[in-house]
């Protein structure tokens, strides 16, 4: 036993305990920016103004929090569904030191105000370019890990993370084409123009959501799921047919993002028409997972990560059915530009990326450490419910102040002329940004939590790397 | 579709736009199995120690939700732009145009019967004045404020001192054609020390704090090199948009350091036209509500 080969277990426990770190960082950032909203005389110097930490904070959630998070569960996935160690662990090793180092990088030249412009892209070159390097990277160890499994099937979650990790290398180099002008000055002008250049800009934002944001985690959520229920999926065919509708489909929706603008109509409607059919091959994904408790909804009862789990797919198919309606170019000349888009994209970073992360590094984290538990499983419920309290605070408010705001920029009076001057709706909106403020703090305490309880769990502990388990018999 | 120059990018979209609703139909109708009697089956792999997969078909609501939206795709393309240039008409230039059109024919006229009335019968009409004041909230406050009291770079509409003149037909003018006022630089001409001097001539032209000394070189200095458009006295020349030195109202702030600012780099200022935008009708309007702001200071 002694000679027999392990998983490798060390970068997945270094990402997962980034994950929990970055999640705070992140988070703390956004709970910072809310106020600035509440309290305009907290932006207090220009490296810590709203416009710098706005997209310090969706980099920090999306790229740091949720980027380590789909690092260390498709490691750890990839190697035991595969019955092998992972390829290439040095370069898997490099892939967390470059992360970080991109992480880090992006904490630094986004307050100090170095951007591209881009939404969710804003990264400088040379940093778009280690970014590239470490994703390169990440492929290599992913799929040369695929390559030597010792089972011929690739299991489900492995096809919705080798979608997430090819797609994403994709998106990220075509959307970051752009022409150096400064090294020191970090700075570059797009590869694209105009209306090309927004194009782009939201095929490659609604396909970051697509893909970094659902099917890297959707390959979480089918092994994570059905581990911790102990039961089958419910329907291998049904993950076939959403998975290849899903990836195909999310392609085309970008154009939902610029309705109403110099694209041309037949872009915009055709971006509209592919995100409602995206709905039934969102929902196949959550159908897939919530099914299969069937027989074992007791649990329930009793799992707090199960409770994460099925609660992320829950707020998983609430934003993918908001989504597709808010494309409608009707409901979206009412949303476009309020906080219900704020609100809408909350559910999903909060209630589904955030909530599906934070159940499965709470399952992935004793185990690392030879544990079967985490040091408090009542804490784990702690946490559950002070995050969900958080997020319905945080949808509601959005939902509620969004729809007014359109509802107040659209009112007019008996002769045409607006009834609301724009700084009206802000005003009225303080109410609901103040809510939104307490319930991001709550989700933000709830990160607190976990943080305490990832501590005691793995203090003291011994790093553990599990041996390899050989594949079931009829497959050996 | 007016990017397109020719007419193989049109059917490049139909081609790709038909292909992809085809694959999603034939990803659907190629699973459309019925659910066999008795209990589901597994699928028969195993991952991972306990990993695996039941087969169930596809749920039934789920495939019928499937359908309606690709039915919806295919409707909506049929009616609306988006299938290559067919109903390439009915985009939102023309829903545009048409929502405006049918705005002006029902809004046109609650404008239009002040438009012949003379400009301060109008900013005497109490209906008129709070159409301006709505109107000079969505087009105006962005700069002027709501109070129209005017911040840095852009005056304030209240205290009845005008740059470009006060009077009814010149308020009007204004807002119609926009205005672009220049003040040039001389801090090249007048050197650092200079320019100190003719900031402090400035400022006593109001009566503000100054030095004396320095205000007295000043004023021979301006008298070359500013009198041309600021006027011997200092009052300034309301058809150049020259503004009056001698009173208390200052569009950039009258402390030393901002007069020297001004006076070294020069200033530019824009007041954007409304013509095209709103009409002549509406600013009738507008110009009689900026008047009735000043009404009391005659």
């Amino acid at each position: 036993m002694q000679s027999q080969a392990t998983y490798n277990y060390k970068v997945v426990r270094q990402f997962a305990i980034m994950t929990v770190v970055w999640g705070i960082v992140g988070m703390l950032v956004g709970v910072i920016a809310a106020a600035q909203l509440v309290w305009p005389e907290l932006n207090v110097h220009e490296f810590l103004h709203f416009g710098r930490l706005r997209p310090l904070h969706t980099n920090a959630v999306i790229f740091a929090f949720g980027g380590c998070a789909l690092f260390a569960t498709s490691y750890y996935i990839v190697q035991r569904t595969c019955h092998t160690t992972l390829f290439a662990p040095a370069l898997a090793g490099f892939t967390f030191w470059g992360w970080q180092l991109v992480i880090v990088l992006a904490a630094i030249t986004l307050p100090l105000g170095y951007t591209s412009g881009k939404e969710y892209a804003e990264l400088e070159w040379p940093i778009d370019i280690l970014i590239a390097v470490v994703w390169v990277s990440y492929a290599i160890v992913f799929f040369g890990t695929i390559a030597k499994r010792k089972i011929s099937h690739i299991y489900v979650a492995n096809w919705f993370l080798g979608a997430f990790i090819l797609t994403v290398a994709l998106l990220h180099i075509v959307n970051s084409a752009a022409i150096p002008v400064s090294f020191s000055g970090m700075k570059s002008y797009s590869a694209y123009a105009g209306v090309q250049d927004a194009m782009i800009q939201w095929w490659y934002g609604h396909n970051a959501v697509g893909f970094f944001l659902t099917a890297g985690f959707l390959g979480m959520m089918y092994y994570f799921v059905p581990k911790q229920a102990d039961r089958p999926v419910y329907s291998y065919r049904l993950s076939v047919v959403h998975f290849w509708a899903l990836i195909f489909t999310y392609m085309w929706a970008g154009p939902h993002h610029l309705h109403y603008t110099a694209l041309p109509d037949w872009t915009q409607s055709v971006g509209m028409v592919f995100s409602l059919i995206l709905l039934a091959p969102s929902w196949g994904g959550m159908i897939n997972g919530v099914m299969t408790l069937s027989g074992a909804w007791h649990k329930l009862r009793t799992d707090p990560i199960l409770k994460f789990l099925i609660t992320s797919l829950s707020f998983y198919g609430m934003s993918t059915f908001e989504g597709p309606m808010m494309s409608v170019k009707t409901v979206n000349a009412l949303s476009h530009y309020t906080d219900w888009t704020v609100g809408h994209v909350h559910s999903g970073a909060l209630g589904w990326v955030a909530m599906i992360s934070i159940g499965s590094v709470y399952f992935l984290l004793p185990r690392l450490y030879g544990k079967s538990e985490m040091y408090s499983v009542k804490l784990i419920n702690t946490h559950f419910w002070v995050a969900t309290i958080g997020i319905v605070l945080y949808i509601a408010s959005m939902w509620v102040a969004g729809v007014m705001q359109g509802l107040m920029w659209r009112a007019t009076n008996p002769d045409g002329t607006l009834t609301y001057s724009f700084v009206e709706s802000v005003k009225a909106s303080y109410p609901f940004w103040t809510i939104r403020f307490v319930g991001g703090a709550l989700f933000l305490a709830g990160m607190f939590i976990m943080f305490y309880n990832m501590v005691k769990t793995i203090a003291g502990e011994k790093a553990y790397n599990a041996p390899v388990v050989a594949p079931a018999a009829a497959h050996a | 579709m007016a990017d397109f120059i020719s007419g193989f990018w049109n059917m490049y979209v139909m081609v790709l736009v038909a292909l992809s609703i085809a694959f999603c139909v034939f990803v659907l109708v190629s699973n459309m199995t019925k659910r066999e009697p008795g209990e589901a089956k597994l699928h028969g792999h195993v991952w991972d120690e306990t990993l695996a997969e039941y087969n169930n078909p596809l749920p039934r609501w789920w495939l019928y939700l499937f359908w309606i939206t690709i039915f919806f795709a295919i409707a909506y393309l049929a009616i609306y732009p988006g299938f290559g240039r067919v109903n390439a008409e009915r985009g939102q230039h023309t829903q545009y145009y048409a929502e405006m059109k049918a705005a002006d024919e029902k809004y046109g006229p609650i404008f239009a019967k002040y438009e012949n009335m003379d400009l301060m019968a109008v900013a005497a009409d109490p209906e008129a004045n709070a159409m301006g004041q709505r109107m000079f909230l969505t087009y105006c406050a962005q700069c002027h404020g709501s109070a129209a009291t005017g911040a840095k770079g852009f005056p304030n509409l209240t205290d009845n001192e005008w740059s470009w003149g006060g009077e009814p037909e010149t308020i009007k003018t204004t807002i119609l054609g926009g205005r672009m006022g220049v003040m040039p630089p001389f801090g090249p001409a007048l050197g650092a020390e200079g320019t100190k001097d003719v900031a402090n001539y400035v400022r006593s032209l109001s009566g503000l704090a100054h030095d004396s000394l320095r205000a007295q070189r000043g004023k021979e200095a301006f008298d070359q090199n500013c009198v041309a458009c600021h006027g011997a006295d200092g009052k300034g020349n309301q058809m150049l948009g020259a503004v009056d030195l001698t009173n208390n109202a200052w569009l950039y702030g009258s402390s030393e350091a901002t007069i020297i600012e001004t006076i070294t780099n020069g200033r530019q200022n824009q007041m954007p036209a409304f013509k095209d935008f709103l009409g002549e009708a509406k600013v009738h309007i507008l110009a009689a509500y900026v008047l009735s702001l000043n009404k009391d200071k005659k």
